[in-house]
């Protein structure tokens, strides 16, 4: 540690049509990605680390362009959770995405515009399909995936479709599928978004952005992704001022649910919002593989799954069931359930247990 | 090495598979898959046990052995142990029977009350018995079900469990075998059973 590391995010050209599970193809595809660390002559030893709803390919390390420091940058680095002394950790954006991977906001060959919503609708299983051709072009033979919340289901789905390749799976506040809940709360927010003035059926590339629409989805986000605890800790029933006896902002929450919502809209694609969520919606591999016991069957992976007492979003009882059905077809499993005040946000902050439990899995 | 470890460890076949049930922080496990190349799993409610455990780079799963062991197929593991656990658990019966459901074997072990110094402790002291073995004040023990050597042939006579094997351990010495059950209940301080169903 000390020495201050730079990242560079690259981009891999796919000039393969893909086909998606729509049925619809996508050529042209671009992945952006980002590698810390060095691969081994074996080829085994890369750690694809795989981002949720909103994150980019910038895991870890500055950098070298904007300065600022990866979303996963205290579990990835020289000695930490994801050692890049002894790992070679890849991250790339997801399909759909909006920082450099293909996405609704990309130029649509046919047209030369924004694809908007002419994007295809896409899946998780597209997502992972389109890693999958990053992971060879590098030339890896044995990946160990690592994922929270969206990101656990992309690891899920990695150990299901090429258990060959998949040595160890790491599963981070995470379920196999969202729960009716879930799948409300993700839709409450594309409708703000759907309804925004601006967004004018998704072509409002040229325009102004939906950005209000896109500000309220992400604070229905930032609720879910506390707990009452948490949001009581940080905020209480405290005034920002003085009530205001209108309608602005008057409470420290409101306050902090308006910031985030206003950062957001500077960082992030309304259309891209819409597709993503709509993939985590349909992810069901329950539904398609008709039990879990049957998706994993082929699998040779170790799997480790940690989940957060106080995470409601991607709840312990979720995480039990793709534990027991690991259990119930004789895999290689260890779990737990860390204690937490900081709600399904705790994968992204409790990083020093998280770090002793996936260094001695990795280790084991 | 801690004398019931050793007991258990010889109990256990090579290359057996061996599912420890309130496997605490792995200590037993990780010998047996070193002395047995077992492949093991456990399982502990604790979550400080929990993570000690896999930093042994051991297969772990949190969980309550009271609320059963449904995820587990029928005889899906050679050995099932309950080292030194069974004395804690709400419903040992249910246990028990969940343990030979999962497993051809059983492996319990527990400390025995009607040792000869607990006995007297009781009856000299009239207070709840407490050794190095017993550590605990009667009010936050985790030891909810203590028993005897007598109490457990009792127990799996009734249920047609069948005891394959029993080790006595004093202070030093383990001893095998059907010397006098009266006598072994008196004298042993600790118990190692292997069951079957």
């Amino acid at each position: 540690m000390g020495n201050i590391e730079f990242s560079e995010t690259k981009i891999l050209k796919i000039k393969e049509p893909t086909t998606l599970k729509s049925g619809k193809v996508l050529s042209n595809i671009d992945i952006a990605y980002e590698t810390y660390g060095k691969l081994n002559e074996n080829k085994d030893n890369a750690i694809l680390v795989l981002h949720a709803l909103t994150g980019s390919a910038h895991a870890a390390y500055k950098h070298k362009d904007t300065g600022k420091v990866g979303w996963w940058d205290d579990m990835i680095g020289s000695g930490k959770a994801f050692d890049t002394d002894k790992y070679f950790i890849i991250s790339s954006n997801v399909l759909g995405g909006c920082y450099g991977t293909t996405g609704p906001a990309s130029i649509n060959p046919e047209t030369n515009k924004p694809y908007a919503l002419d994007f295809p609708v896409i899946t998780i299983e597209d997502i992972v399909d389109v890693q999958k051709k990053l992971i060879d072009y590098l030339g890896i033979e044995k990946i160990i995936v690592a994922g929270g919340s969206m990101g656990g289901m992309q690891a899920i789905e990695w150990s299901i479709r090429y258990p060959k390749l998949v040595k160890s799976t790491i599963l981070i506040a995470t379920s196999a599928r969202l729960n009716a809940q879930g799948i409300a709360f993700n839709a409450v927010a594309r409708n703000a978004i759907l309804t925004d003035n601006n967004f004018n059926n998704g072509n409002y590339y040229d325009g102004e952005n939906p950005s209000s629409g896109l500000s309220i989805a992400r604070m229905i986000g930032h609720i879910t992704y506390l707990c009452e605890e948490a949001m009581y800790k940080k905020f209480g029933r405290e005034f920002k001022d003085s009530p205001s006896f209108d309608f602005g902002i008057d409470f420290q929450v409101e306050s902090y649910l308006q910031h985030q919502g206003q950062v957001f809209v500077d960082r992030f694609d309304a259309n891209s919002y819409l597709y993503i969520t709509k993939a985590v919606d349909y992810y069901d591999p329950i539904k398609e593989h008709g039990s879990l016991e049957e998706a994993f069957k082929n699998s040779n992976s170790r799997f480790l799954i940690i989940s957060f007492s106080t995470d409601w979003l991607f709840t312990t009882t979720q995480s039990k069931q793709i534990v027991n059905s690991l259990i119930k077809s004789n895999k290689d499993v260890s779990f737990v359930e860390l204690e937490s005040k900081c709600g399904h946000d705790a994968f992204l902050l409790e990083f020093e247990k998280q770090t002793k439990i996936i260094k001695s899995f990795l280790k084991g | 090495m801690n004398l019931n470890y050793k007991v258990v460890c010889e109990l256990i076949e090579k290359n057996s598979r061996v599912l420890d049930l309130g496997c605490g922080n792995g200590e037993l496990l990780e010998l047996l898959k070193k002395e047995k190349d077992i492949k093991g799993l456990g399982i502990e409610i604790n979550q400080d046990s929990v993570l000690e455990a896999l930093s042994k780079g051991l297969s772990v799963v949190q969980g309550d052995l009271d609320k059963g062991l449904e995820e587990f197929q029928d005889k899906t593991y050679d050995y099932a142990i309950l080292n030194k656990t069974l004395q804690s658990t709400k419903n040992p019966e249910f246990v028990i029977y969940e343990m030979l459901r999962v497993a051809k074997k059983g492996i319990v072990s527990f400390p025995n009350f009607a040792y000869w110094r607990v006995r007297f402790y009781l009856f000299f002291k009239g207070k709840m018995p407490k050794s190095k073995q017993l550590p605990y004040e009667w009010y936050d023990t985790p030891n909810i079900h203590l028993l005897t050597i007598g109490d457990f042939f009792e127990f799996c006579k009734k249920r047609d469990i069948k005891i394959e094997k029993s080790v006595y351990l004093t202070r030093e010495k383990s001893r095998s075998g059907f010397f006098i059950r009266h006598i072994a209940n008196f004298f042993s301080q600790e118990v190692v059973f292997v069951i079957s169903k």
